[in-house]
């Protein structure tokens, strides 16, 4: 059997599987009318997909596949900003791998490294840091993305950079949080959520709190996982049983590793250094509420936006609408399934992605292209 | 870049920044400690911590870092963070 051979320990994944079997029948869901359940963390629909978790959970569950991969949900303009800095002629620009490839209105960075700009991967922003020691002729300029798991380490080097008076060292911020665009999600009249399973690590960092309106409010269960798979079958049994008992809560699965209030020093840095921005544009969902961070104005001389007037540091904010012909925004909300999008396997691959979900193996998209989504589009065609 | 990999602190490099050395998968890579800072950062030695972007986010057991890094490699991600780590230090050298 397929479990088998892909858990190390196929007894217990049994005993979770038969668990959520039965949990889904006293509930009365079926393939006609499933359960909705969000997985919200990128590094989540990557685990499930690798491990085949959609296809040995019964037919009355659906996952859906939620906001958290930070490479995902980049705006174009903001990937055309990027471009706009690192290509001035005094400009080091360092980012993260995942990052390369995210296709901007014109090109990607990649493309912009192969026309001449001195763009370099690396893998902390304390490589932008030694670079900037290294290079003071030079304005080396960090690309600050993702959640909550990223943001402290942004927020540190900020802070180090003020304690060593580095002139020449700032971050672009496209930090973005998780609770706010869960709201809009759950706002949405044609969202058909019944709980979630709620992220690992950006949760080691802001701890359980931050999702209580979720229970609260909107009366769905949330569940705190660990990626491993046995971690996540789990979480999904516990959700089950908070729907069929009637409860609301947010529970944590992952208390070894996440704290119920966080990690203080995280937390302690990221107000330090951060406040949050009015509005900030998510590609598919559109603008959000106080989903973005801005460094504050004590460390605006680190503000990358601000040294080279772009972005939301320019008089004007560029908006650019996705590419034609992308479903981008409504596989995000749910709404449908990539294999559903027209371009999927077709004018949008892993190689020649299309839209943002098919750039990271965390997108919804190249999950689907890299673990059998496409087969289906050839069986198709 | 969103999920940590598992490392064990060998060795404090740098009290004021708050750095230290740490073996992830037999290869050695500075990180910070502020966010598991201790009073004497030395009593870090030796723990296993979740390392995020270079950065020590979380102590986490034995057991727990080797199931961690098993799931890590099974998507994949053992790997493309130690490649990240390699480009991390070409970049600094100058290499494009
Ligand atoms: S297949 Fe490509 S264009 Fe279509 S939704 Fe996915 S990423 Fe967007």
């Amino acid at each position: 059997m397929k479990y088998a051979e892909e858990f190390r320990d196929p007894t217990a994944a049994r005993i979770q599987l038969d668990r959520i079997a039965r949990l889904v029948a006293e509930i009365g869901a079926t393939a006609e009318k499933p359960l909705h359940i969000m997985e919200i963390c990128g590094g989540h629909t990557h685990a499930i997909f690798r491990y085949g978790l959609d296809r040995l959970t019964p037919p009355g569950i659906e996952f859906i596949h939620g906001p958290g991969c930070p490479v995902c949900v980049l705006p174009r303009s903001r990937v055309d900003e990027c471009i706009e800095i690192a290509e001035r002629p005094e400009v080091i620009f360092t980012t993260f791998g995942d990052a390369m490839r995210v296709p901007g209105t014109r090109k990607s960075l990649l493309q912009a490294k192969a026309e001449g700009a001195d763009i370099r991967m690396v893998y902390s922003p304390l490589d932008a840091l030694d670079l900037a020691r290294r290079n003071p002729d030079r304005e080396v300029v960090f690309f600050g993305l993702g959640f909550e798991t990223t943001t402290p380490s942004t927020a540190l080097s900020i802070q180090q950079a003020a304690r060593e008076n580095l002139p020449n060292f700032s971050v672009f911020c496209n930090h973005i949080t998780v609770p706010e665009p869960l709201r809009v999600l759950l706002d949405d009249p044609h969202m058909m959520l019944d709980g979630f399973v709620g992220p690992g690590h950006v949760s080691m960092v802001i701890g359980t709190h931050p999702y209580d309106f979720i229970a609260r409010d909107y009366g769905k269960p949330i569940v705190v996982a660990g990626f491993e798979p046995l971690d996540l079958l789990q979480s999904v049994a516990m959700v089950l049983e908070q729907i069929r008992d009637g409860r609301a809560e947010v529970e944590n699965q992952y208390a070894r590793v996440v704290p119920e209030d966080g990690n203080p020093v995280s937390l302690a840095a990221i107000a330090d250094v951060y406040e949050r921005r009015p509005t900030f544009e998510w590609r598919g969902l559109g603008e959000i509420d106080a989903s973005g961070l801005k460094i504050r104005n004590a460390y605006q001389s680190f503000d990358a936006e601000q040294k080279f007037s772009v972005g939301y540091g320019a008089d004007q904010l560029r908006r650019v609408p996705d590419p034609e012909g992308c479903a981008c925004g409504q596989v995000m909300s749910g709404r449908i399934k990539p294999v559903d999008c027209p371009q999927f396997g077709r004018g949008c691959t892993p190689e020649m992605p299309l839209g943002a979900l098919m750039v990271s193996s965390e997108g919804a998209c190249a999950a689907y292209y890299q673990y059998g989504g496409h087969r289906a589009v050839e069986a198709a065609e | 870049m969103c999920l940590g990999i598992p490392g064990q602190i060998v060795a404090i490099t740098d009290e004021t920044r708050q750095m230290a050395m740490a073996e992830v998968s037999g290869i050695r890579r500075e990180v910070n400690v502020a966010c598991i800072a201790t009073k004497d950062l030395a009593d870090l030695i030796g723990f296993w911590t979740l390392i995020h972007v270079g950065f020590a986010m979380s102590l986490i057991d034995e057991d727990e870092a080797a199931r961690t890094l098993e799931a890590l490699h099974d998507l994949g991600e053992a790997q493309e963070t130690l490649e990240a780590m390699a480009a991390g230090t070409s970049a600094l050298e100058g290499a494009q």
